[in-house]
């Protein structure tokens, strides 16, 4: 529902410059649209569970204690829920992204200090958009253009840990606080890490050729943005996105949905509990060389913590895998040097491990 | 014309080539589509994410994919 209302927008808009006097047959006004879009849409949202409820129990007959029933209201009621969050929050990132462009992030942390350019830089992460491709030319535009090291590091760590995708899973699937936390700590390494590689002056372990490019005036401001072409934007975020993770989102609650109704609760309590204190540093480095995406690991985390994992060893876990990857590392090879690399790798790895420790110590 | 894509190869940079080329077959232009792989081209241009489009030297977008529309306007502007 929530994505309807965009298109008339659009409309409204081409139409008011082509011809004004049409403007007043534009059917509704585009913040009416929006609106009624979103408490349609929250109407569903809230009425998801009865809903998968009366289906399961009521209109197929299936018994409470089933397991087979239990895992189907599950799916049948996890499925559309986070399809919906996500068509939400995709499309309203999208609309936010659009005020920040990697040039304009650029700009805002050029010459700042260390320590305000690591905070700003964290969370510039979030809201910049960034694909793991473009890692190199942004790297080197951001060093070229006076950005200290640790500075950009802290941007780079940030930038695909704390995504989306990852959020919203983290907020429908696990709860509202795991997934504050995740961004909280997300954040907290993003900076600390960036700080202490910025403090370790490791500027010669960058490749040489990086710091030879010429240096010459940014790119212009592209042209000016309406709101149509915002609204634009976040519809193809959408379609970009949601189009991509939703088959991870299926399988990965069928899957979640087969450990719900099957698996005893607390099989996991001895491996991945708390009593284990061997199990976060285990998690990280298993999790470091895997790469899977962000809607293909939270429903696993949700079930490993359902079935007695603790929060920090799966969070610990969850970040490795999204933050740190093989590829990711071939791709910053070729600017940054194996010592570096490895440095890069081993200070992210270590403030993982410190924060699974923390939340399993608090939690 | 010379029209170039950068990107280093990843899926949405091959779908932004797909797109340009399907554009300039549209238009019935006469120019081969370059792709550049090498980041050092995307730096001399300022260009920070990929993947972009240039239409003689200019960079006209970068981080995303455009629609063949879109590169139909870049194209015959």
């Amino acid at each position: 529902m929530a994505i309807e209302a965009p298109e008339r927008t659009e409309l409204a808009g081409r139409e008011a410059e082509a011809t004004p006097a049409h403007r007043s047959r534009v059917r509704l006004p585009a913040w009416l649209v929006a609106l009624v879009g979103v408490a349609l849409w929250w109407f569903v949202y809230s009425n998801l569970e009865t809903a998968a409820d009366w289906l399961t129990y009521s209109a197929l007959g299936l018994a409470k204690q089933d397991p087979f029933a239990s895992a189907l209201a599950f799916f049948v009621f996890e499925v559309p829920k986070v399809l919906m969050l996500l068509v939400l929050i995709v499309f309203a990132v999208g609309i936010v992204r659009t005020f920040f462009t990697p040039e304009r992030t650029r700009q805002i942390l050029a010459g700042k200090r260390e320590s305000v350019g690591n905070v700003l830089a964290a969370f510039l992460g979030i809201v910049t958009p960034f694909c793991s491709c473009s890692a190199v030319p942004l790297f080197i535009g951001f060093v070229e253009s006076g950005v200290p090291l640790g500075v950009t590091l802290s941007f780079l760590i940030a930038a695909p840990m704390i995504n989306e995708v990852a959020v919203v899973l983290l907020f429908g699937m696990v709860g509202p606080q795991v997934a504050g936390v995740y961004v909280g700590t997300g954040l907290l390494i993003a900076i600390l890490c960036g700080w202490i590689m910025g403090r370790l002056k490791l500027e010669r372990h960058v490749e040489p050729w990086v710091y030879e490019m010429e240096a010459g005036e940014a790119l212009s401001e592209g042209e000016r943005l309406r709101w149509a072409d915002r609204v634009h934007a976040g519809r193809q975020a959408v379609r970009e996105i949601v189009g991509r993770v939703w088959i991870y989102v299926v399988v990965g609650i069928a899957v979640g949905a087969g450990i719900h109704g099957y698996v005893p609760t607390g099989t996991m309590a001895a491996i991945m509990g708390r009593s284990a204190w061997w199990s976060v540093p285990v998690a990280v480095v298993l999790g470091v060389p895997m790469y899977s995406n962000a809607a293909g690991i939270v429903p696993i985390i949700q079930a490993l913590i359902e079935k007695g994992a603790s929060l920090g060893t799966a969070l610990a876990f969850m970040m490795a895998v999204i933050a740190l990857s093989l590829p990711e590392a071939v791709i910053l090879r070729k600017v940054l040097r194996p010592r570096l690399l490895l440095t890069y790798f081993g200070v992210v790895a270590l403030g993982i491990v410190f924060v699974g420790y923390l939340f399993n110590l608090l939690w | 014309m010379r029209i170039q894509v950068f990107g280093p190869g990843c899926a949405k940079c091959k779908q932004l080539e797909q797109n340009t080329r399907a554009a300039v077959q549209d238009l019935g232009l006469d120019v081969e589509v370059e792709k550049v792989e090498d980041v050092r081209e995307m730096v001399k241009l300022r260009i920070l994410s990929t993947p972009a489009l240039a239409v003689d030297g200019q960079v006209k977008s970068t981080g995303k994919v455009l629609s063949v529309q879109e590169i139909k306007q870049y194209l015959s502007a």
